[in-house]
């Protein structure tokens, strides 16, 4: 029988380890000599060398988290904050090395490129080793560059809003984000410009006992929209490795962004990331988000709707196999009148993975007459996985909308039954009914990621009967 | 009559270790239909489930053949592929993979062959009209918010549309209004020919008076009691079981 598309995929595309051949890589640990090392590499700015270190001190005197999964095991003394890949910023893929080439070949990024992105960015390891934007946006005044680039020729854009809307004291791993960070994506739209077709950053970590530290800021003027779609991925090594990007969003009066991440970090990953985005007046975000990677994930993204009649929509979809544990959740404070949140969290696990959805809903004395619903619904493919929900919800005025709405269930063997009976067999009848449930995600991408997610979703389930 | 289609012989079946079905004989030849009535519990569900071989069922003697192939203990899919449809009487609902798309799905399994895209929506449309069915429905998730006379039309348009050389309709028209058991009745009629045979289970005999059958079996307490043509259907609407219990 002829197989489908979704079907003729394989794990292989993701675990190409390249050999670790970099230009630069800075020894293992996490000292000021080691900070300092990175921002002369980089020829930062003083402003920017002052930020690293203030940033590194807030690091050492900040404690690892007290709650959620167990990050004991990660030894700062063990990795590398920076490598440098041997290659310059290229602009045309013909420049950028065979292998790392092939491997964003693999992954299907310069074929996306041509057929449905308005621009491209592609980091490698600590540096960003493609970025290229469409003509007609760059005639429009839209910045699509990498953080380096943009931190050197847009220094009052950049100074005035990096790290303001996720302070470097937000957490632990926030301040060491500060001070190791490199990489990453700067995009600016102009007022009132509309840009229809998304722009992609794509994150691939090659190097073993490395991190990857991109910072991602986005500012969308007033009246301006964006679809941006973020993707990571790493091949497998057996020692832990470490991303903690950081993503600071803008999204000024009426302005619109969707920040769409299709996440698939290999199964040695610590993923500690922060996004945050500040939304005025009328202004609207919303986050896509799949995450099917890393051994641990902590990931809230947080929306703070500053402006009355802001807005924002979450729908994200966590799967966790064996040996993970996916810590994620959606954060939201509502501080204007009128402001609304739909949150539509999904979560799957199977053989022994770990869910958990953590979140906040607060709601200030300010926002009178706003709205917030949220809907969490947990699947488990079998008895030993497991799924939690732990909500906060911080309601400080009675003029609110709120409800909050939890389904932690099982696949039956009645649908499974149903399913069998119509010709389809154990495992495509457990596929089809996972698709299904990551189907209000799916459909919020666009249909290329959508694919890659429903492969995802099988290549999860490949084995998972019996 | 045509040559035999199924044929079960002294099946015994259990489910949560009580005895079920308690040795169960039937053929059914190519171009019959067959009804099975009986009270509730008596083991009408049973039957069926065991046909496909439900796990949640464990037979514990007999055989099944089907098209000269035992099936007894083949898996559900495997048997489905073979030509054997079942019609749930509580279809189950699958949340985000539309009509189109599942039947689209099962067809290429039940078939082997992919399914040509324009040919089957306008298969489809048919049926559908047909059937009174709101065209609108097939874009919608398998089954989820349909009212239980939507579920029990898409049960007959799935039958329609995998083709199957075996039809079980369990309860199909069970809490149906005139009008729907009409367009069920119509659904068996148009899928209904010399090569294909139907297996009706209903505790009324409602549908019946719409259809025209070969064979009813009264089955009680998991043992056909007496099997005859339409007119013992009839009997059984005035006066009930009662006759056949112990």
């Amino acid at each position: 029988m002829a197989k489908s598309k979704l079907e003729e995929i394989n794990r292989n595309i993701y675990d190409i380890k390249n050999k670790d051949d970099y230009e630069y890589k800075i020894k293992k640990g996490l000292t000021k000599e080691i900070v300092e090392e990175i921002s002369k590499q980089k020829s930062d700015p003083e402003w920017m060398k002052e930020l690293r270190l203030k940033a590194l001190e807030t690091y050492n005197k900040l404690k690892l988290p007290t709650w959620g999964p167990d990050i004991s095991e990660l030894n700062m003394d063990e990795i590398a904050t920076y490598v440098r890949p041997k290659t310059k910023l290229n602009s045309s893929w013909e420049d950028v090395p065979e292998d790392i080439k092939n491997t964003f070949d693999k992954l299907g990024i310069p074929e996306a490129e041509k057929s449905s992105l308005a621009g491209v960015g592609a980091q490698y390891d600590s540096e960003v080793v493609y970025h290229s934007m469409k003509e007609e946006l760059l005639s429009q005044g839209v910045i699509y560059t990498d953080m380096e680039t943009a931190v050197r020729e847009y220094p009052e854009l950049v100074k005035k809003h990096f790290m303001k809307c996720v302070p470097v004291n937000d957490h632990k791993f926030v301040a060491l984000h500060g001070a190791v960070w490199s990489g990453g994506s700067f995009v600016y739209v102009p007022k009132g410009v509309k840009v229809d077709i998304p722009l992609q950053s794509y994150f691939r970590l090659n190097s073993p006992e490395s991190g990857q530290f991109e910072h991602t800021l986005i500012i969308v003027d007033e009246g301006a929209s964006l679809h941006f779609i973020e993707g990571c991925s790493a091949p497998k090594y057996n020692k832990v490795n470490l991303h903690a990007g950081c993503v600071e969003l803008y999204v000024k009066k009426n302005a619109y962004l969707r920040y769409s991440t299709i996440e698939n970090w290999s199964k040695n990953m610590l993923n500690l990331n922060t996004k945050k985005a500040i939304v005025d007046e009328g202004g609207q975000v919303d986050w896509v988000s799949g995450s099917f990677g890393s051994k641990i994930s902590m990931l809230y993204p947080m929306s703070i709707l500053n402006g009355k009649n802001a807005k924002t929509e979450y729908t994200g979809i966590s799967f966790a196999g064996g040996g993970q544990n996916l810590d994620n959740g959606f954060k939201v404070v509502h501080n204007a009148p009128n402001t609304s949140s739909v949150v539509n969290a999904k979560s799957i696990s199977k053989n022994g993975g770990k869910c958990t959805y953590r979140s906040l809903v607060k709601i200030t004395e300010n926002a009178k007459n706003s709205k917030s619903s949220v809907s969490c619904e947990s699947l488990m493919l079998d008895d030993f996985s497991i799924s939690d929900t732990i909500p906060v919800n911080d309601i400080q005025t009675d003029e609110v909308e709120f409800s909050h709405e939890a389904k932690i269930g099982k696949i039956s063997d009645k649908t499974i039954f149903y399913l069998m009976s119509r010709g389809i067999s154990e495992e495509d009848a457990k596929a089809m009914i996972v698709r299904g449930f990551a189907y209000p995600i799916s459909k919020e991408l666009p249909v290329e990621y959508a694919v890659e997610m429903n492969n995802l979703i099988n290549l999860e389930l490949e084995g998972a009967i019996g | 009559m045509g040559s035999k289609l199924l044929e079960i012989k002294n099946l015994n079946v259990s489910a949560e270790d009580k005895q079920i079905l308690k040795g169960i004989d039937l053929t059914i030849n190519k171009g019959e239909i067959h009804v099975i009535m009986g009270p509730n519990g008596s083991g009408k569900t049973t039957t069926a489930n065991a046909i496909l071989n439900n796990p949640n069922y464990t037979k514990t003697g007999g055989t099944i053949i089907f098209n000269e192939e035992d099936i007894t203990n083949l898996k559900t899919d495997e048997i489905a592929r073979k030509g054997v449809f079942m019609s749930f009487q509580l279809p189950e609902e699958i949340p985000g993979i539309s009509v189109t798309n599942f039947l689209k799905y099962a067809k290429n399994k039940v078939t082997g062959e992919p399914v040509k895209i324009f040919q089957f929506k306008e298969e489809l449309k048919q049926y559908m009209e047909s059937l009174n069915m709101n065209p609108n429905n097939i874009e919608r998730s398998l089954n989820v918010g349909f009212s239980g006379g939507e579920k029990k039309k898409n049960e007959i348009l799935q039958m329609l549309v995998l083709n199957p050389k075996l039809a079980i309709l369990d309860e199909t028209d069970s809490g149906l209004d005139v009008d729907a058991i009409r367009t069920v009745s119509k659904g068996i009629e148009m899928f209904k020919n010399e090569n294909n045979a139907v297996l009706i289970i209903t505790h009324n005999t409602k549908i019946l008076r719409s259809l025209e059958v070969d064979y009813v079996h009264v089955l009680v307490d998991g043992k056909i009691v007496k099997t005859g043509t339409s007119e013992l259907a009839k009997e059984i609407e005035e006066n009930g079981y009662s006759k056949y219990k112990k």
